[in-house]
């Protein structure tokens, strides 16, 4: 064989290869989107959103589960975001040349890839432990934990998009910083964070690890946040580890609901942040 | 401000300072309120750290350095050792690596060299979705579906040919039960392929295009191209968004708890079943009972943090070079 011959047999056999990994990668996904879809779909009735989660052997839906998931996601954010916005403010507008501002933005990469089993756990030391109960406040402050970095990344990455001129233009007016900032460069920046927010949703609704020590699990309704409260993926995780055939059914209905909800969230996050007046 | 104007000057001129006094301490309030917060970010992860520590003193006191090469794990008898827990997460990880960056570097350079401009997006974009799929999902899809099929086709196959191999054929071995750690660190790699590819891509796309054009104008293939010039261009980055991943892997929790099996024995066959510190944590931390059991359960927390908290703090550190090669 020729060295030119082999060159392009190796050529051809590595990029016969990357085809094949793009083409492994979106086979998973689709396999993963279709059997949510053959299997939750039935399941996706009426009934599911107009019921309790039932005991094994009976009819039932997972209204419960779902209340408490969009609650407590819902405080969540509520409670995530505006701190997140903060601190990406301070990192992108006020942190620049100080030595706070690279440590705190390391510390922030770490909290956004760290466990969130551990986020959980920390909960449960510090709210769970000295309270005495499991409560759905505990799973919001957990979840809200796991908004914080999300938001914070986002925020700061938008915020460094603003061109500077917008602020040295309001600055020359005479406009004091706090006002350049919120009154000017979150209005210029609204898209990217809300983006951010939005990523944080998707990233909190499927959250199941730190919900297990915290918010726990409730078979029944329960609109008290501040005791164990039912929520979608602890309740899927339950059911599909059951042995019972409705239980899983309901499983699989639950996880397409939250699957398809975040998946959208993220299409309409990207969306948004394409219609940015400043993009990447 | 009382006493900053002579006497006798104008009411307006008076007011003037104060007003601009004023307009400075909201500025500082404002500056005050973000860096407090920057500072609660700051605080939050030593506070993580602490309460972990605390946590896990009476462990730690009753079992010292021998909880890590303990490998008993007795609830009964209140014996508990992290051996298996931390070999299970170390394994089920590396399988998860070996599968997921060829194939992550493999989509990066598709996504790159091959894919025709208008396709690069929308495939990126799946891809990414990937990343967006709770891990529960993962979990479930992974005891019913995937399971199965490893069982009745991949693992049979692993059986007969690498599990016939002398030495090697021992990890290969035993009945394919489809759930165990091979399962687990499929899943895991599936889990860890969207960053490593999106990481990826994004630095194949900083190598300046006048190197890869002289590359080819000198006649160099695709192949060559991504061999010679790229990958050594752009080799700490990809290193960052492995190590990325590979800090994900190792704290997965959710999909690794449906399918690894759930077992305290260290299993010599990679079919076999296993535990990981993640997976023991979801499965007994509300059941235990007893202060020990408890501590023994988050000292074995504490030593996942640690592990992540070295990995994401290399990677982050790979990344930050980067950056900083790139602003020069």
């Amino acid at each position: 064989m020729t060295i030119y011959a082999r060159r392009r047999t190796v050529n051809f056999v590595i990029l016969t290869l990357s085809y094949a990994a793009t083409a492994a990668g979106l086979i998973v996904l689709f396999m993963i989107l279709g059997s949510l879809l053959w299997n939750g779909v039935p399941a996706l009735g009426a009934t599911l959103f107009t019921q309790t989660t039932p005991p094994p052997g009976s009819q039932g839906g997972l209204l419960n589960a779902i209340f408490g998931s969009v609650v407590m996601t819902a405080a969540a954010t509520a409670f995530g975001t505006p701190i997140g916005i903060l601190t990406g403010t301070y990192l992108a507008e006020f942190g620049r040349g100080s030595q706070l501002a690279p440590v705190v933005r390391f510390v922030n990469d770490i909290l956004l890839s760290a466990p969130s089993i551990i986020i959980g756990l920390f909960v449960y030391e510090v709210m769970v432990v000295p309270m005495g109960h499991f409560s759905a406040w505990a799973g919001v402050v957990a979840l809200a934990i796991i908004v914080i970095p999300v938001v914070v990344r986002t925020t700061e990455n938008v915020l460094v998009l603003v061109p500077a001129s917008l602020r040295e233009a309001a600055s020359a007016l005479g406009t004091p910083q706090w006002k350049v900032v919120v009154k000017v460069i979150y209005r210029a920046a609204v898209q990217g964070m809300l983006t951010g927010a939005m990523l944080a949703v998707a990233r909190i609704a499927g959250e199941t690890a730190p919900l297990l020590f915290t918010a726990l699990n409730n078979q029944f309704w329960s609109g008290n946040m501040n005791g164990p409260m039912a929520n979608l993926p602890v309740v899927i995780f339950q059911f599909a580890m059951s042995p019972y055939a409705d239980w899983q059914v309901l499983a699989w209905g639950g996880a397409a609901l939250i699957t398809f909800t975040i998946l959208f969230l993220n299409i309409l996050a990207r969306w948004v942040a394409s219609r940015g007046s400043f993009s990447q | 401000m009382t006493g900053a104007g002579p006497a006798g000057s104008g009411a307006g001129l008076e007011a003037a300072p104060r007003r601009l006094g004023r307009l400075r301490l909201e500025d500082a309030l404002f500056r005050g309120t973000t860096r407090a917060f920057a500072v609660g970010v700051l605080l939050l992860l030593l506070a993580v750290m602490l309460s972990l520590v605390i946590g896990s003193i009476p462990a730690i006191s009753k079992f010292g350095f021998g909880f890590l090469w303990e490998q008993r794990w007795n609830p009964v008898k209140e014996i508990f050792g992290a051996l298996p827990a931390i070999y299970g997460t170390l394994i089920t990880s590396a399988i998860a690596m070996v599968i997921a960056v060829p194939v992550g570097l493999g989509i990066a350079l598709f996504l790159t060299e091959l894919c025709p401009p208008w396709l690069r997006r929308p495939i990126g974009t799946l891809i990414e979705l990937l990343a967006a799929i709770p891990s529960i999902i993962y979990g479930i899809w992974g005891l019913f579906v995937l399971a199965p099929v490893l069982q009745s086709t991949v693992q049979p196959a692993l059986v007969s040919t690498l599990g016939a191999l002398p030495f090697f054929g021992a990890l290969f071995a035993g009945p394919p039960l489809g759930l165990g750690i091979l399962t687990a660190g499929f899943i895991l790699a599936v889990m860890v392929l969207p960053f490593i590819a999106a990481v990826s891509r994004d630095v194949f796309v900083t190598v300046p295009p006048v190197l890869r054009e002289s590359a080819y104008g000198i006649g160099a293939t695709t192949a060559e191209v991504v061999r010679d010039i790229v990958v050594p261009y752009t080799r700490v980055g990809v290193m960052g968004g492995v190590m990325l991943g590979l800090g994900r892997a190792l704290g997965e929790t959710m999909a690794v708890t449906f399918v690894i099996g759930n077992s305290h024995h260290i299993a010599t066959s990679l079919l076999g079943p296993g535990t990981t510190i993640s997976a023991t944590l979801a499965n007994e931390f509300t059941e235990a009972v007893g202060d020990l059991y408890t501590s023994s359960l988050i000292e074995l927390g504490l030593i996942l943090f640690v592990i992540t908290f070295i990995v994401l703090a290399a990677a982050r550190l790979m990344l930050m070079r980067l950056e900083q090669q790139a602003a020069k």
